[in-house]
This record gives C-alpha cells, sequence and structure tokens, in this order.
C-alpha cells in the first residue's frame, strides 16, 4: 500500500541518540469542536470551577498511553466534523474514540493504535462512522498553559486550553519534547478491547443520591423505558427524552454537589446526565450516577442514541472500574515491534476501509458526484441537528464554501458550507427541520465533473 | 452530642455526607467542619471535597480507598466533630456602588418594598451574609441572612449580559455576579472588586464559610477602585469575625 509512507518513519526513526524536539501543530480548519482537553480541573470544584476535561476520559487515557504519556496530558478532542491539522515535525500520534475517519495525507489512520507521522503531514477527519468525540493524543503532549492545575479547555468561562476557546483555523499548538525510543515500539488496544459506539446502549447507574425524591413508578419506569438522546446535549450535560419519571414531591432540593454521570431528572421529569463541563454543584434531584465505566458510552452517544439505564451496586460498579483499568493497562505492555505493527496497519485499514467506506465518503462533509457534464451535488448533514435558516435559494449561484444553512447541534449554530463553487439546483430541508447525519439538504450543479475524491487529503 | 450524618453514593467515586435538608447556619457549620476534618486525614484517596449547604460531597479514587474505608473515615470525624473548635470566620468587604448605572433595579426594588431607595441600600449594606456555598459560576457564593423586608422577585425575562461585579436580589437571596453572564436578578448595586480570578490563588475571592458586607461607595469612588483593581493596586478589607 503506498499509504504506508506516511507513517513509514516508524520504521526509519530519527537516529538513536539525538534529542527530543518541540514540534506544532497548525489547525487549517478547527473543525465542529476541537478543544484540548486533560483530565479535568481538580481541586477547584470548592470554588465553584467546574472539572471540565475529556468527556470520554477512557479514550483520552488510551491515546495518551499508546503515545507513550503519562495519563493526564493534554489530548485534543474532536467533536463529530473532525479538523484539519499540520505536524511540523515527525511524531508519534494515537487517534482514539469516535472513529471520525482519521487520515493521514489522504491516506486512513488506523485509530487506537500508535503511529508515527512524518513531519509535513497533514492531518483530516473524513466524516463521522461511529461515536461523537474522538481523541487525538501526541507524544510529549499539547503545551498549552495549565490554568487551576489543568490545561482543559472551559470556554464558558473562556479559560483554559488553548485561550479557553475551541480551535479555529490559523491557531498553532505547540507539542512538548518526547524521548523517541531508540527501538521504536508501536503500542495498540488489544482488538477486542475497541469499543463500538453504535444506536443503542445500556447505561448502568447506582440509585442515588436522591433516588427516595421518586415514586415507586417513577423509579421503575427510569429503569423499564428507552430514553433517546437529544441535539440540545453538549459538554455540561447529556439530555434524554422519553418517558417522564415522577417526583414525590417535586424536582427541586437545597443544592449540594454533582458527580460526573449524575442523572438529574427537573421538573420536566427527563433524565440529563451531567458530564464534564457541569457546574459543581446543583438544585435538582439525581436519581442516580452513571457508572465511571459507562461514561464513555453517554459520551459517545450522538443525538438519537437510545439508551437503557440498568441499576447496579457500588461494588458491581467499582469492578466494572478495575477492568477497564486492567485494558488501559494492557496497552502500557503491548509495546510491539514496528514491523508486525505494520502488518496490524495494513489490515486494519483495509478492512476499516471497506466497512466505512460508504459513510465516509458520504459524511465528507458530503458530496457525491454524479455522472455527467454538468455534475449534481448533494450537501449532506455533517452532523444531526436542526436546521435553523436555510441561506440560498434555487437558482443561486455560491462560492466555495459559502455558508449553504445553518443547522444547530449542541446548542450551536455550524453553518454548512459550500464544497465548491457552483449553483443551488434545490433546497431539500426547510428551517425548522430535525436532520440526521448524512440527511441531503442541498443540490447544487458544477459546470464539469470533479475527478478528486470529495475529501482532498 | 455528635449527629450522625446520612452517607449516599453519588456513583462508584463520589460520597455525599448529609446533615438533614434544611439551609441553617449550624447545619453548614457542620458540613465546612467535617470537610476541615477530613481533610486533616490527609488520605490518598480523597480527590477532592466539596462542602454545600447541608452535605459535603467527597470526590474519591476507589482504586486507593474502599468505599468501607472512607466510610470509617468519614464517620471517624463525624463523630469527633464537637470536639474540635470551629475557625475563627472572615469577613470580606465589598465595596459596592448602588443605583444608577451600577444598579438599574434598585428604584425598582425599593417600589415593590415600599421602601425609599436609601432604605433599601442600608438594608442591604447593614447584613453580614454567611457564604453558605460556592457553586453556580466560578467565584459565585450563595449568600445568606438577606433581610425580607428587601426581597424582589426575579425578572420576568433574564438579561442577556449582566456585568462582572453586578450585585443583585432574587427572592430572598442577595448574590454579586462574578463574571459576565446572562441572569434574571434584580441589579441593585456593582462592585469593582474582582471576585473570581484564575490566576490567583486561590481563585475565588471568597470561600465558604466566610462572610460578606456590602459597603456603599460613590461613583467616582468605585471609578478610583475600578483602576486601582485592574492594575492589582487593591484587596478588599478581610477582618475577622468575632
Amino acid at each position: 500500500m503506498t499509504s504506508i509512507g506516511a507513517f513509514g518513519s516508524a520504521r526509519s526513526a530519527r537516529p538513536s541518540g539525538s534529542g527530543p524536539e518541540v514540534s506544532w501543530l497548525d489547525v487549517l480548519d478547527g473543525g465542529l469542536l476541537t478543544t484540548v482537553q486533560d483530565l479535568g480541573r481538580i481541586g477547584a470544584q470548592r470554588y465553584g470551577v467546574p472539572v471540565s476535561g475529556a468527556m470520554d476520559p477512557f479514550a483520552l487515557r488510551a491515546a495518551n498511553r499508546l503515545v507513550g504519556n503519562a495519563d493526564g496530558l493534554a489530548a485534543l478532542e474532536i467533536t463529530l466534523v473532525g479538523p484539519d491539522v499540520h505536524l511540523s515535525e515527525d511524531v508519534t500520534v494515537a487517534v482514539t474514540g469516535a472513529d471520525l475517519a482519521p487520515h493521514v495525507d489522504g491516506a486512513p489512520l488506523p485509530m487506537w493504535q500508535a503511529v508515527r507521522v512524518r513531519g509535513g503531514s497533514r492531518l483530516s477527519f473524513a466524516g463521522v462512522r461511529d461515536g461523537m468525540r474522538a481523541y487525538l493524543a501526541a507524544a510529549g503532549g499539547f503545551a498549552v498553559p495549565r490554568v487551576l492545575g489543568s490545561r482543559s479547555t472551559f470556554t464558558r468561562a473562556a479559560f483554559g486550553g488553548h485561550e479557553g476557546r475551541a480551535l479555529r483555523s490559523g491557531d498553532r499548538l505547540r507539542i512538548d519534547a518526547a524521548p523517541v525510543p531508540a527501538q521504536p515500539v508501536t503500542r495498540r488496544l488489544l482488538r477486542e478491547a475497541v469499543p463500538r459506539y453504535g444506536h443503542a446502549s445500556s447505561l448502568r447507574v447506582v440509585l442515588g443520591p436522591q433516588d427516595d425524591a421518586f415514586t415507586e413508578d417513577g423509579l421503575a419506569t427510569f429503569l423499564r423505558e428507552t430514553y433517546t438522546l437529544t441535539p440540545q446535549s453538549d459538554r455540561i450535560g447529556c439530555r434524554f427524552s422519553g418517558a417522564r419519571i415522577t417526583h414525590r414531591a417535586g424536582a427541586d432540593i437545597v443544592s449540594d454537589g454533582t458527580a460526573f454521570g449524575a442523572v438529574q431528572i427537573t421538573g420536566d421529569g427527563l433524565p440529563i446526565v451531567l458530564m464534564a463541563d457541569r457546574g459543581t454543584t446543583g438544585g435538582y434531584t439525581k436519581i442516580a450516577t452513571v457508572v465511571t465505566a459507562d461514561l464513555p458510552r453517554v459520551a459517545q452517544s450522538a443525538p438519537g442514541h437510545r439508551v437503557h439505564f440498568v441499576a447496579v451496586t457500588v461494588a458491581e460498579a467499582q469492578c466494572l472500574l478495575r477492568e477497564q483499568e486492567q485494558i488501559l493497562d494492557a496497552i502500557s505492555e503491548s509495546a510491539v515491534e514496528p514491523d508486525s505493527a505494520a502488518t496490524v496497519y495494513e489490515e486494519d485499514s483495509a478492512s476499516a476501509l471497506l466497512a466505512g467506506a460508504f459513510t465516509a465518503f458520504a459524511a465528507a462533509l458530503g458530496t457525491t458526484t454524479a455522472a455527467g457534464a454538468r455534475a449534481a451535488h448533494i450537501v449532506r448533514a455533517p452532523m444531526p441537528g436542526l436546521v435553523v435558516s436555510v441561506l440560498v435559494s434555487p437558482g443561486e449561484a455560491v462560492d466555495e464554501k459559502q455558508p449553504l444553512l445553518v443547522i444547530e447541534a449542541m446548542k450551536m449554530q455550524n453553518p454548512v458550507r459550500a464544497p465548491r463553487a457552483g449553483r443551488i439546483a434545490r433546497t431539500l430541508v426547510s428551517a425548522g427541520d430535525t436532520v440526521d447525519t448524512g440527511r441531503p439538504l442541498v443540490e447544487f450543479e458544477t459546470d464539469r465533473q470533479e475527478m478528486g475524491t470529495p475529501h482532498d487529503g | 452530642m455528635s449527629v450522625t450524618p446520612r452517607l449516599l453514593a453519588a456513583g462508584d467515586r463520589a460520597l455525599v455526607v448529609e446533615y438533614g435538608d434544611a439551609i441553617a447556619e449550624p447545619i453548614n457549620a457542620r458540613v465546612r467542619g467535617l470537610a476541615a476534618l477530613i481533610e486533616r486525614s490527609a488520605h490518598p484517596g480523597l480527590v477532592e471535597l466539596v462542602p454545600t449547604y447541608r452535605s459535603l460531597m467527597i470526590h474519591y479514587d476507589p482504586l486507593v480507598v474502599s468505599p468501607g474505608e472512607l466510610e470509617a473515615i468519614v464517620r471517624d470525624a463525624a463523630a469527633r466533630l464537637d470536639e474540635v473548635a470551629a475557625p475563627a470566620s472572615r469577613v470580606v468587604e465589598i465595596p459596592t456602588a448602588y443605583g444608577g448605572e451600577f444598579g438599574p433595579d434598585l428604584a425598582a426594588v425599593a417600589a415593590h418594598v415600599r421602601l425609599s431607595v436609601d432604605e433599601v441600600i442600608a438594608t442591604h449594606a447593614g447584613g453580614e451574609y454567611l457564604v453558605y456555598m460556592m457553586g453556580f459560576m466560578p467565584g459565585f457564593p450563595y449568600l445568606g441572612g438577606m433581610s425580607p423586608r428587601i426581597a424582589a422577585p426575579r425578572m420576568g425575562t433574564p438579561r442577556t449580559v449582566v456585568p462582572a461585579g453586578a450585585v443583585g436580589i432574587a427572592g430572598e437571596q442577595t448574590g454579586i455576579y462574578p463574571m459576565k453572564s446572562p441572569g434574571g436578578w434584580r441589579l441593585i448595586g456593582r462592585t469593582p472588586v474582582r471576585l473570581f480570578d484564575v490566576t490567583a490563588p486561590p481563585p475565588a475571592l471568597v470561600a465558604a464559610g466566610d462572610y460578606v458586607r456590602f459597603v456603599p461607595v460613590s461613583a467616582d469612588e468605585f471609578h478610583d477602585l475600578d483602576r486601582r483593581v485592574r492594575v492589582g493596586a487593591f484587596s478588599p478589607t478581610v477582618r475577622k469575625r468575632p
């Protein structure tokens, strides 16, 4: 495979003895919501400072361990629509979490394993295949300043991470120097441990602390019914719709602390799972708390994802947590010879390509090309959400990257842009429509057929 | 006599230690005292303690401390609580410009409670307010002890932007916005003092257990203090509470 070349430097690593080097990640396109995160800001909750950190701490820790970092180093959390970045020097990276079809210079990048990427490479994401949030770790870690002991971004108060905000075009992040092993090693997650997030999951919960604030029927409803993630979800909380859960005497309590994964039931009787950017305290009943081992399933749920809550004991939950730790520990011990890693890579990428080819291409912010002198292109929804406005009309000429419509997802307004210049043939949705990923939004025509792949790497 | 708290699991790595469900100073003092005692144990499995109105949330690492061991630490501390003298509280003075551009709702509040503007200011600035807990947003103190004589309902439609330092009333509560945010409190004044600064150790001006007193200042004094705050040449007066 020609693409091996992109990663080939694992075998032609710099001569041993040369010192570690600082390198840079330049952002060409920030994606939907790409932030620097670590394991969160610990110790300042008593001052009202949210923990923040990775929504899926397991995937972040796995990414760090794969590249030989300590668990708590900063990585990029990439939400649904990935960024487009340039790496200045040879660097070992790992992408974990959601499968957003990562590519290096146009060739698929295998996930859940360390890959040495050559300086000058461009890393991009073709589109979501599974999950919601991917993590990109680089050996050495992203060297943004620590704020209150953490590099995590808290966008609501605009501190931490890179300038307290999501990455955007023109940003430059420093990657700290990491020792380059004289004997190159390639770590990978055991294949059977690679998560598949899918469209439905069971979430194990420990009941309480306020399970006694619900009627027997309310508790039974919570544990019996299926709940669906709504687009009104973000890093603060994942909101679900479904059968109402009845309180004994109202949803308000005297405010108390909030744990990561707390299932808060407000006055409308519907669950909100409190996530990384949650407030440190809250005044609503919390019927249960999602176990730590299942937090990745919440973090990786896209709107429309269905869940079913299952009660377990604290002891069972902690047992699950230890199993998860063993999976992570197996990474550090899995250092394998680069040659066998390369073999693994070819196998992986081939199957990934087959499995994901359709969705990857359709979702590549998505153009499909029809035969003919005038080519019709369909622009598809890059994410599930609500169409808030359609900015173009049939017959209108559009420039490359011109916003065509705006989709609201995760409480943010996201413009969907023309992948190239052309003329609008039809609009296929209206303001107020709810759309799923891949739903055709706008059809437009160009004068000549484009032969390139939709995603030019 | 020691009071036995209720221990409630909040998942597999947080424990709630609860003393009833009332908002009252003695209960809140018990929560803070318990936090101080548990902190003194310096157990490596303790991650973070968050005191609130009537309960303490203990975030812990279950790989380092078992729930049984943690429970023993908590029960032991709870039993010794009455032997330990509470530390003296601090009173932090918050210079506040009332009314006008600083407190656009002051006149409406006065009209609502049928007092003069000066009476509302005197009542608000006459109290000492316990910081029961921090939360809602970084550096935000939940204050208790406002006179019900100046209670006023929230705005029907919250403002989209409330400036940092705004002092407001919502129901029987008063509060200070530590940072610019949307909000529905009736704004009666504003302080130039920063309640939250990520670069300061600790990042919040006040902590649970402190008291806050509002000290009226003129518009000129506000602007002068504001300049001094900006160059780091002002820190609010802090007194020990007898």
